[in-house]
């Protein structure tokens, strides 16, 4: 009885919740469309699409935009190829200082990411570094790595570490092993951490504010706007169009790692 | 070894290559494979990540002369003594606070739909509910700040409600208090801990649910069994089992709060934060050593934080 | 030539002797069983053998060739692995294809190949399956294609059976002595399950703390057993501590008795008190304990049965008093 049936004000209570964290994102989808221009007006007094149109022909938006997907793409790529490298030593062997490995690739999240910022910005100006995309992709990288590593830990862990002894018992070198066993092996891990990276990069927000400089990615197009608005309607549809974007990594995440995790299940 | 030594050996025997030949020396030598896999990344990490830190640990110690605003590169404690001064001191305290009631109303708000999803949600439900937390877990961060200006905002939804239940006085009789009132809702202090509370609460709802899953159903039907009524099972088996989830969960909302400086620039008062701080001591003021200071708060806090959740086993949750 | 041997070989992980100073010629054809329990260095030898461990000390070679440089991938040996390790992404053809397709076989050539090492192990037309389609004991039969479709000079089974249910198991062990009977291919054969070492092997190497306490045939190891801990751990023999054995024999060794070939007598050398009685069908176990050391005898059930507390005396022909004058260093 106790475990079967949620009581009423439980079901109540975390309905509630769901609810909580979903209606502000449905509002952002309402307000795209109003016909509304100097506030923030509800009900919106009219329904328009012009506004697709405006922020369609805005270059700001489009600059930042590409700079925002450029950063997320070489910083995933790097994520990818320095995470996978870390998990693989902490996860096939034993070695002093494992412990201090895993922490250091955790840190960079761990820390409020205003500590991160501030401490690249000072090492920038103590190296006399300019600020240029590069800038932004090694305050990236670096925080993303955490998250190809969480996944390729995960994976490998699952993955029985007898398969690459056995596939060097068939007569596979390293290089062998690695491409026919140990990477289709991993291949799902990391291309959810490769997304749930892209994802975490395109997004940012705090640490690039100090290491971009007077560049603009699209979440610092999307700050200066709300700190200073400038014409709100396009924030809006900015807005919407940067979760519809950031929910398809998303919603393909899950949908890999449902997969492996009905796969695992059929093995038991 | 020269490559042209190699190849005519690698023509004879297609099979011994290069790659085979690599192959066999990492073989005899585990080390240096475990070498070549850690060290880019250990180089990244431990030189630009941990360099910066360093750097930024060391500048916190300098301080700045302020009739000519050059950093004066000396080792010295008087940055840090500066935090203690009334104006700074207060930022410290406010942050803190706000964090630790952010930490408290999300875990409020988290347990009930993690204990759902957890423990309920069977099936489809239960990939629904997964969903609907990660979504806005991963949903942008400046959107959903974007979001609440719209809800708080004086001609926005909330107002709205507020008239159409005829409860406008209310409304106004909160925000005239002291302390936690304002303007309006967007540039109040209730305001700002909304956002927070919102923009945090799936860090919460995942660890629980995590930590929620691990309790064998049997005990708590054994507790049911040992004559406890539902609410006694909760207080004595449930909330303790849960409670390293909660604590791991308070790690992530206690430390992003301490951190933030967007979420407080936009929604609430003129009164700063830890991470406005920082910004403007590091940009308009340029006073780098007292913005280092500042940011080693966070990280002394996080620390002490840390060091005493590992003790009552948080990690396990993680 | 032995098909492999070891000498001096040790393998020591920082101050953990996994195998020290091992000694030990396998011929080629036969069936040999490493035998003792976990942690006793039979594991790392089979590893030491595959390549997957590299000794600290000593030398192996395969066949009079030095192995100690050569990669497992470069060794004329396969494993089959006590957890099967097949490839969870390709099906049961691809998997037992997989070391003909590195070896730089045509696809048709390795597919019927395959087939027909899974034809041997019957599981011919199972290829197309994922190998979490398959039950416990098919997987091992994959697993044993896979490793013997490479033709190995010498096949390595590392607790082939553990994961089986008992009948099975028996079921597996007939068909592994078969196998190794038609192919005449050297298998080394890792166990913890004293049944099974003896019903199969041509020969037992018994393992404790990573040295090889005893090496024979199974009767040897069963019957003449030459310290106490192999008395003990093949076949719960009694063993009766140097000082008894002085006082009985005169000789200064410990010994060993099969329960078998106790008698209850009502005259005897040793005096005894029963504490305890077990019915087993065919026989019934009765526990003992005299002069402070634990016996067991599995007495017919046409003897007449003591009761639990009565005093016995108990005799054994000569011959069954096993004497292990190797033990006398040892102790009891």
């Amino acid at each position: 009885m106790h475990s079967d049936r949620a009581s009423l004000k439980l079901k109540i209570a975390a309905a509630a919740g769901l609810l909580f964290l979903h209606l502000p994102i449905l509002l952002i989808f309402v307000y795209a469309f109003t016909t509304e221009e100097k506030s923030f007006q509800w009900p919106p007094p009219g329904y328009t699409l012009k506004w697709f149109a405006a922020t369609w022909d805005r270059p700001d938006v489009w600059e930042a935009m590409g700079l925002s997907l450029k950063v997320a793409a070489i910083s995933t790529l790097l994520a990818m190829i320095l995470g996978t490298l870390c998990a693989a030593a902490v996860s096939r062997t034993k070695f002093f200082g494992r412990e201090s490995i895993s922490l250091l690739v955790i840190l960079p999240i761990a820390l409020p990411g205003v500590v991160t910022g501030i401490a690249l910005r000072s090492a920038f100006s103590i190296a006399e570094v300019p600020f240029s995309t590069w800038t932004i992709v090694l305050g990236h990288a670096t925080f993303c790595v955490v998250i190809v590593y969480n996944n390729a830990v995960a994976r490998f862990r699952r993955t029985s570490g007898s398969l690459i002894e056995a596939s060097m018992d068939l007569g596979a070198n390293l290089f062998q092993t690695l491409r026919y066993v140990i990477l289709p092996n991993i291949a799902t891990a990391l291309v959810v951490g490769g997304m749930l990276a892209f994802a975490l990069s395109f997004d940012e927000v705090i640490v690039t504010t100090f290491t971009a400089g007077q560049q603009q990615t699209l979440p610092i197009w999307m700050l200066e706007e709300l700190v200073r608005p400038r014409e709100r309607p396009v924030t809006n549809v900015v807005a919407m169009v940067v979760v519809l974007v950031t929910l398809l990594p998303i919603l393909g995440a899950y949908y890999l790692t449902r997969g492996t995790e009905a796969v695992a299940g059929q093995g038991k | 070894m020269t490559m042209v030594q190699t190849t005519p050996s690698a023509q004879a025997a297609p099979s011994e290559g290069v790659l085979t030949r690599i192959s066999d020396t990492l073989w005899r030598r585990p080390t240096l494979l475990l070498l070549i896999l850690l060290t880019p990344p250990a180089l990244w990490l431990g030189i630009i990540y941990l360099g910066s830190l360093f750097a930024l640990l060391l500048q916190s110690f300098f301080s700045i002369d302020h009739f000519t605003g050059l950093i004066n590169h000396e080792f010295t404690l008087a940055t840090y003594a500066e935090l203690f001064t009334p104006a700074n001191f207060d930022i410290i305290r406010r942050t803190v606070g706000m964090a630790a009631l952010v930490t408290v109303a999300s875990a409020v708000i988290a347990f009930p739909i993690a204990y759902y999803a957890a423990r309920y949600a069977k099936g489809a439900w239960r990939a629904l509910f997964y969903l609907g937390i990660m979504m806005p877990l991963w949903s942008s961060y400046l959107v959903k700040v974007y979001a609440w200006k719209l809800i708080l905002a004086k001609e926005g939804i909330l107002t709205w409600i507020f008239e159409g239940l005829h409860l406008t006085w209310l409304l106004d009789a909160y925000l005239a208090l002291p302390v936690i009132g304002g303007n309006s809702l967007s540039v109040s202090p209730t305001g700002t801990f909304l956002v927070f509370v919102y923009v945090w609460l799936p860090y919460m709802v995942l660890p629980i649910q995590a930590a929620l899953e691990r309790v064998p159903t049997s005990m708590l039907e054994a507790s049911g069994d040992l004559g406890a009524k539902p609410a006694q099972t909760f207080r004595h088996v449930l909330l303790p089992l849960a409670l390293p989830g909660v604590i791991a969960g308070s790690i992530f909302t206690f430390s992003l709060t301490l951190g933030d400086y967007i979420i407080p620039q936009i929604i609430g008062t003129s009164r700063l934060f830890i991470g406005q701080a920082v910004y403007q001591h590091q940009g308009i003021a340029g006073n780098i050593p007292l913005a280092a200071a500042f940011a080693v708060v966070p990280i002394v806090i996080m620390g002490v934080y840390l060091w005493t959740a590992k003790r009552m086993g948080a990690f396990d949750a993680l | 030539m032995p098909a492999v041997s070891f000498d001096h070989v040790s393998r020591h992980f920082g101050a953990v002797k996994a195998v020290d100073d091992v000694i030990l010629d396998i011929a080629e054809g036969e069936f040999f069983a490493m035998l003792g329990p976990s942690g006793s260095g039979k594991t790392t030898c089979l590893r030491l053998i595959a390549g997957f461990e590299r000794p600290t000390g000593g030398d192996i070679r395969i066949f009079g060739e030095p192995v100690a440089d050569l990669p497992p991938y470069k060794r004329q040996v396969n494993t089959v692995f006590q957890d099967y390790a097949l490839f969870p992404h390709l099906n049961v053809r691809d998997n037992v294809a997989y070391g003909l397709m590195i070896a730089g076989r045509g696809k048709r050539e390795r597919h019927a190949e395959a087939e027909a090492a899974l034809e041997m192990v019957r599981l011919g037309g199972y290829g197309s399956r994922k190998p979490s389609e398959l039950s416990g004991g098919q997987r091992q039969r994959v697993a044993l294609a896979r490793a013997l479709v490479n033709k190995p000079r010498v096949l390595l089974l590392d607790e082939p059976l553990g994961a089986l249910d008992l009948k099975l198991r028996e079921q597996m062990q007939e068909e592994l002595k078969t196998l190794q009977r038609q192919l005449g291919i050297t298998f080394v054969f890792v166990t913890h399950d004293q049944g099974e070492a003896l019903s199969m092997a041509d020969r037992v190497a018994v393992f404790n703390e990573g040295k090889i306490i005893q090496v024979g045939s199974p009767e040897d190891i069963y019957f003449r057993p030459e310290v106490p801990f192999v008395a003990d751990f093949v076949g719960s023999s009694n063993v009766l501590p140097e000082a008894l054995v002085a006082r009985l024999t005169g000789e200064t060794c410990p010994a060993a008795i099969r329960p078998e070939r106790l008698r209850l007598a009502s005259e005897g050398p040793l005096k005894a008190r029963v504490t305890g009685l077990s019915f087993l069908g065919l026989s019934t176990r009765v526990s003992f304990e005299a002069e402070g050391t634990r016996l067991t005898a599995l007495l017919p059930q046409d003897v007449a049965r003591p009761r639990e507390g009565d005093e016995v005396a108990l005799s054994w022909a000569a011959e069954d008093l096993h004497l292990m004058r190797a033990g006398q260093r040892a102790g009891a």
